[in-house]
């Protein structure tokens, strides 16, 4: 489960927000909702641990992420938050196979080849694990960067506007892994986003 | 998947700055092993060839050419001195040991050395086969010229005119190899030894033929006729720490000879060298600072690039201090690779210089090793750490959630 209570984010130019109070059962799916600058990233940020509140707290499964220390929360974000942002951001000198192991071994987890191949076939890359970064599409790239957020088996998938640069089929196939596989690890998943695309492909929305 | 893996993935990327980086560190520290070891080893050479010689006594001129002949065989004589005043001084009680010595004459390039058994003493020179020189063209050969000769104990080969070249060979009498020395690790294992009576042999006019009949005797006996016959110089070993300072003054005064002393001569050799090698020394650590300067220009310029990557990581679980020291790795790689492949190249160059040197007696060899080395190697690791650490405390700055949303 996770609880968002009085989380309030300042800028660094005054403009605060505060977010509504949310609680998320575990593997539930979400479709958080709101204008460009409306906070969506913000609220994310907060909810991966990446970006510390100025009020409030976030709890995964029982877990209050801002009261770890930095090294802690690191360790946490990497065994427990899967995230994929609006572009893939893949490691450009490590091959596709190698991005994968990467999550697995950033987040001090054994790596499972055999499981990373399996996802990368899920996704549709069967064949691509040796490709570097440079060599794939962009869809392509967003696909696997949805696998490598899927590797240590995350409570809980983020999907930052995920599909913002993909085009119309892209956009339906990142949607139905992220959905598919997020169902499929018993990972809770929240996609942020403003693309018109998306808003009618999940249940459950959240309006900022 | 560790961080020495990622950090070499990320040198990979950019193979061609890699690739020169590693090259200029090498460079940097290819030259100052180059210098520690060649310094080292002329050092040495200087050292156990001049060992137990005191003083060299010759023919007036360059007192630094007179010990370089005389010692370690690498320069022309000054000349030749009367063998009747050399005796004289021979036997003077201030000397403990004085050996004679007669050349002229080379064997492909290695030296003919005309003494007697004095030499033997005072070089303490053993034998691995066969016997040393008693008679007239019997010579006993220094085991670098066995092996590169591959004159055997009984062979016979004539000697050439001069200290180097074959251009004047003296056919009219051929030298017998009466025995090899064990190697010695100086100067004499580049030396074809006989006695002096050979050296006049060698040169005497063929009317002198049965003059000579009797020479042997002359020389090795009492030195009856001395008036007509040259030595090239004479090694002293003095008897007392008295004589260092009236020996010389004694020789130099009172004679037409000169007297040098090998301890000074080197000094002055080592100082003249030192200038160069100082030169050389410091344009090694400009090479170094360099070096440094272009892993930092090269690490910092691809944090632009890299902190997508650091901030993914973090993302992935990675702590900020495991990212500091992906970073410290990747300039620790290039260094450390500069390193060894600088120590490398120095060994190999030395190894190569030795290969193509003229003079045998002075030769260099790669196949050295120096305790230094393994200081030039933590030299190394250090520039790699100061070149990288201000790269690496960028990671501290990267703010992951502003990197990753505005994207690459």
């Amino acid at each position: 489960m996770i609880k968002i209570a009085s989380l309030a984010h300042a800028y660094p130019k005054g403009q605060r927000i505060n977010f509504p109070d949310w609680e998320i059962e575990t593997a539930e799916q979400w479709l958080l909702l709101g204008a460009s600058g409306s906070g969506k990233s913000t609220l994310l940020n907060h909810m991966a641990g990446l970006l510390r509140p100025s009020e409030g707290s976030v709890e995964i499964n029982g877990t209050d992420l801002y009261s770890l220390s930095a090294r802690k929360l690191d360790g946490f974000r990497g065994k427990n938050i899967g995230i994929v942002f609006q572009r893939p951001h893949l490691v450009r000198s490590l091959r596709v196979i190698e991005n994968l192991e990467l999550a697995a071994s950033m987040a001090g987890n054994q790596i499972d080849r055999g499981r990373n191949m399996q996802l990368l076939d899920n996704m549709g890359l069967s064949g691509k694990e040796m490709a570097y970064p440079d060599e794939l599409s962009q869809g392509q790239m967003q696909r696997v960067s949805v696998a490598r957020a899927l590797v240590n088996r995350p409570d809980l998938l983020i999907a930052d506007e995920p599909t913002s640069s993909l085009d119309d089929i892209s956009t339906q196939q990142v949607i139905e892994l992220l959905t598919f596989q997020a169902k499929d690890n018993g990972a809770t998943l929240i996609i942020a986003t403003h693309d018109t695309r998306v808003k009618n492909l999940m249940d459950k929305t959240y309006q900022i | 998947m560790n961080i020495f893996f990622i950090s070499t993935k990320n040198l990979l990327r950019n193979k061609m700055t890699t690739f020169l980086n590693v090259v200029l560190v090498s460079f940097g520290i290819g030259i100052l092993s180059i210098l520690f070891l060649a310094s080292t080893q002329i050092g040495n050479k200087l050292e156990s060839n001049a060992k137990d010689i005191d003083l060299v006594v010759g023919a007036k001129g360059s007192p630094l050419q007179l010990i370089l002949s005389s010692i370690y065989h690498i320069d022309f004589p000054t000349g030749n001195i009367p063998a009747k005043d050399a005796y004289a001084l021979m036997h003077n009680p201030l000397v403990k040991r004085a050996v004679p010595l007669a050349l002229g004459d080379n064997y492909r390039g290695y030296r003919i050395v005309g003494s007697d058994t004095t030499f033997i003493g005072l070089y303490g020179l053993k034998l691995a086969s066969g016997d040393f020189w008693s008679k007239d063209l019997e010579v006993t050969i220094g085991s670098a010229v066995a092996l590169e000769t591959g004159l055997k104990v009984g062979d016979h080969f004539f000697g050439a005119h001069g200290l180097s070249g074959n251009a004047d060979i003296h056919k009219q009498h051929a030298y017998i190899v009466k025995g090899i020395l064990v190697p010695q690790g100086n100067v004499t294992d580049n030396l074809i030894l006989t006695n002096i009576g050979s050296v006049y042999k060698i040169h005497e006019q063929p009317d002198e033929d049965v003059a000579h009949a009797h020479h042997d005797e002359n020389i090795q006996g009492g030195q009856k006729e001395l008036n007509d016959k040259e030595l090239t110089s004479i090694l002293i070993q003095y008897r007392s720490p008295m004589s260092i300072i009236i020996f010389p003054r004694l020789v130099n005064q009172s004679t037409g000879m000169q007297a040098a002393s090998p301890a000074m001569e080197s000094a002055r050799l080592f100082s003249l060298i030192g200038v160069g090698l100082d030169t050389l020394k410091w344009f090694a650590f400009l090479i170094m600072a360099i070096s440094a300067l272009s892993v930092f220009i090269s690490l910092y310029n691809s944090m632009k690039e890299k902190k997508y990557d650091l901030a993914i990581m973090r993302c992935l679980g990675a702590s900020k201090t495991k990212l500091f020291f992906l970073v410290i790795l990747e300039g620790l790689i290039i260094t450390t690779l500069g390193a060894v492949l600088g120590l490398l190249i120095g060994h190999l160059a030395l190894e190569l210089i030795g290969a193509y040197q003229e003079s045998s007696q002075a030769r260099l060899t790669g196949i050295y090793f120096l305790p230094e080395e393994f200081y030039l190697l933590l030299s190394g690791l250090g520039i790699g750490i100061v070149a990288s650490i201000i790269p690496a405390l960028q990671v501290y700055k990267v703010d992951i959630s502003t990197t990753l949303t505005k994207g690459n």
